[in-house]
């Protein structure tokens, strides 16, 4: 599939045929992708996908088997100290130590990074005032709630002004509310001029956050493209059909024409069509009713992250207990 | 980047000083050891020794002061084997990926854990000297202030380069394993030969052959007479044992301990380097 470039822009992160295995376990397998310098870019992917492993080699944190990797203009592999000073990390798990305070984690994270005393000083006020822990400065981090300790990390990533912030799951195991804020938080570091690169599990943070996305499974990336483009791979709407024949009936809705393509699941059809649905409908309605098969639902809408990622990954169905929930309707109100 | 490592010994004397129990518990653990066996030992062991001759022009001292040298040393030991499980901690809460991914040099993890376990060792050996003084050791008797300066700056010494070989061979086990159960086995086994196969409670000549072997070149054993011999004279007689040691004896035996510390800083930084922490 092929990518859309934003006009103008440089990379700031080159990956050519990346691969890592563990043992015999290929965890990522020959993946190549660009990040470009400003956006906010998502590799989305169920757990086990490789995300983590592909960003461990990324943040030197693994050694490069196969393949090739730069940041900020910099080697992995050849020139990993330089990488390390181009990045900021946020890791999947909290990593704080718990007995510490607000401002002796950013503290210690300044000098890490060799930051001279008056700026670290001085940029751990900024930090304070950005994620808003201002107030919490001498309080030890276990006493901080999930939501601040995740700001606390951003801002402990940004510390050193990168190039580049990596976030691995950034909003993993926050409630919704918290989690818009981290958005927020999120963009507006990407507007300050950082460019991100995050991966997630979660489809709507990939869809509200990314300037583009990759979904990877299986170690492999197999789309990659804005979350506009992705949705319309899947064409303009979806209709989902059950009827008393769904092999039938897609034998029949194949042919038509604005399908694009169909597909069958448990109990039902889902019929992918090139142009408005309200007015694709009706006809496919005609010609089943025409051909004796009865429809029993029908729903039509536009393609979510959620179909799109069920579509290249198909994990979801596979985990959903057959026969108790249609996708579209579940997820309409399920969530 | 040279000072790299100051801010790892910034961050574990943060935590040292902040978890209250663990600070009063290993500044009194050595302290009770000295009270109670030391106290116990030393009343016996006086009393059967009381009756033996002590040849002419020799220094006597008793079984509290004799022991309270391998005190300071068996909790310098402890402390030390002990000093790199920070490291696992933070392995295994993920801490220690924010190091690894830093632009900081490996090394200084190394040195920086265990200048601060080095720090640990030197309020513990001070403490015990202290307290030995005040339960009646007789450590630094007939010493002109001066003297006493030296002496204490030798005992530090000393426990300074013991210290660190077995802090770099901590940090190399601690950095290689997985769990901290795993460290505390290893070390339980470690640290109980090292510390009855050496001089610290009894002498070694009556050791059977083997075993004087083993505590001659035992580093506990180096570090004691280090340690006595600063802290009581060059010539004293404990235990009915006659102790001599020349300035060469203990050349010898701080050159011993620098080999140790050396040895295992080079096993401690193969690990470093091998270590992958995701």
């Amino acid at each position: 599939m092929t990518d859309i470039q934003p006009t103008g822009s440089r990379e700031i992160i080159t990956v050519k045929n990346l691969e890592h295995a563990y043992g015999d376990f290929l965890a990522v397998d020959g993946i190549s992708f660009s990040v470009f310098e400003g956006e906010i870019f998502s590799f989305l992917g169920p757990n086990g996908a490789g995300k983590s492993t592909a960003i461990n080699v990324l943040i030197t944190l693994l050694s490069l088997q196969k393949g090739e990797a730069c940041i900020a203009g910099y080697n992995v592999t050849s020139d990993p100290q330089k990488v390390r000073e181009s990045i900021g990390i946020v890791f999947q798990e909290i990593t704080l130590d718990r007995d510490m305070t607000v401002w002796e984690i950013l503290e210690f994270h300044g000098r890490l990074y060799a930051m001279p005393r008056a700026e670290r000083h001085a940029r751990i006020e900024e930090l304070l005032k950005l994620v808003e822990l201002g107030s919490k400065r001498d309080v030890r981090t276990k006493n901080l709630s999930g939501g601040m300790k995740r700001r606390l990390e951003i801002a402990r990533g940004l510390m050193t002004r990168p190039k580049v912030l990596f976030l691995d799951e950034p909003t993993i195991g926050l409630d919704p509310q918290t989690r818009m804020r981290m958005w927020d938080y999120i963009k507006n570091v990407n507007k300050a001029g950082t460019t991100i690169f995050l991966t997630t599990h979660y489809m709507d943070e990939a869809d509200q956050l990314s300037d583009r996305i990759s979904i990877i499974d299986h170690g492999k990336i197999i789309i990659t493209g804005t979350s506009w483009k992705l949705k319309n791979t899947l064409g303009e709407d979806l209709i989902y059909l059950e009827t008393n024949d769904n092999a039938g009936a897609i034998a029949l809705v194949k042919g038509l024409p604005a399908v694009k393509d169909t597909s069958l699941k448990t109990k039902g059809i889902i019929v992918m069509v090139n142009e408005d649905g309200t007015r694709v409908l009706p006809v496919i309605i005609d010609h089943l009713r025409d051909a004796g098969i009865t429809i029993t639902t029908v729903n039509l809408k536009k393609p979510s992250m959620d179909d799109v990622f069920v579509h290249y990954t198909g994990r979801e169905l596979r985990d959903e207990p057959v026969g108790k929930a249609e996708p579209f309707i579940s997820h309409r109100r399920g969530r | 980047m040279a000072y790299g490592f100051l801010t790892i010994y910034w961050r574990d004397m943060i935590r040292f000083f902040r978890f209250r129990t663990l600070l009063i518990s290993s500044l009194l653990q050595p302290a009770l050891w000295l009270a109670f066996f030391g106290i116990a030992m030393s009343s016996s062991f006086d009393q059967i020794m009381a009756g033996m001759p002590v040849p002419a022009g020799m220094h006597p001292v008793g079984y509290l002061t004799f022991m309270a040298a391998g005190i300071i040393a068996m909790t310098t030991l402890f402390t030390s084997l002990f000093g790199g499980m920070t490291l696992l901690f933070d392995k295994n809460w993920g801490l220690m990926r924010e190091i690894m991914a830093s632009p900081m040099p490996r090394n200084h993890v190394i040195f920086g854990i265990s200048l601060s376990g080095m720090t640990k060792s030197f309020i513990q050996a001070l403490i015990i000297m202290g307290f030995g003084l005040i339960i009646g050791a007789g450590f630094f008797s007939g010493y002109s202030p001066m003297q006493i300066a030296i002496a204490v700056l030798g005992i530090l010494l000393f426990v300074a380069v013991f210290s660190l070989g077995f802090l770099f061979l901590s940090a190399g086990i601690s950095i290689s394993l997985e769990s901290p159960e795993g460290l505390q086995g290893i070390m339980t086994l470690l640290t109980m030969p090292i510390f009855f196969a050496s001089n610290a409670l009894y002498p070694v000549t009556a050791f059977p052959e083997i075993l004087k072997i083993i505590s001659i070149y035992n580093p506990l054993t180096l570090l004691i007479t280090g340690i006595r011999y600063f802290a009581i004279g060059d010539q004293f007689v404990a235990l009915g044992q006659q102790y001599a040691y020349t300035p060469a004896d203990i050349l010898v035996s701080f050159g011993g301990l620098v080999a140790f510390a050396v040895v295992m800083y080079t096993f401690a930084w193969w690990r470093f380097r091998k270590a992958v922490v995701t």
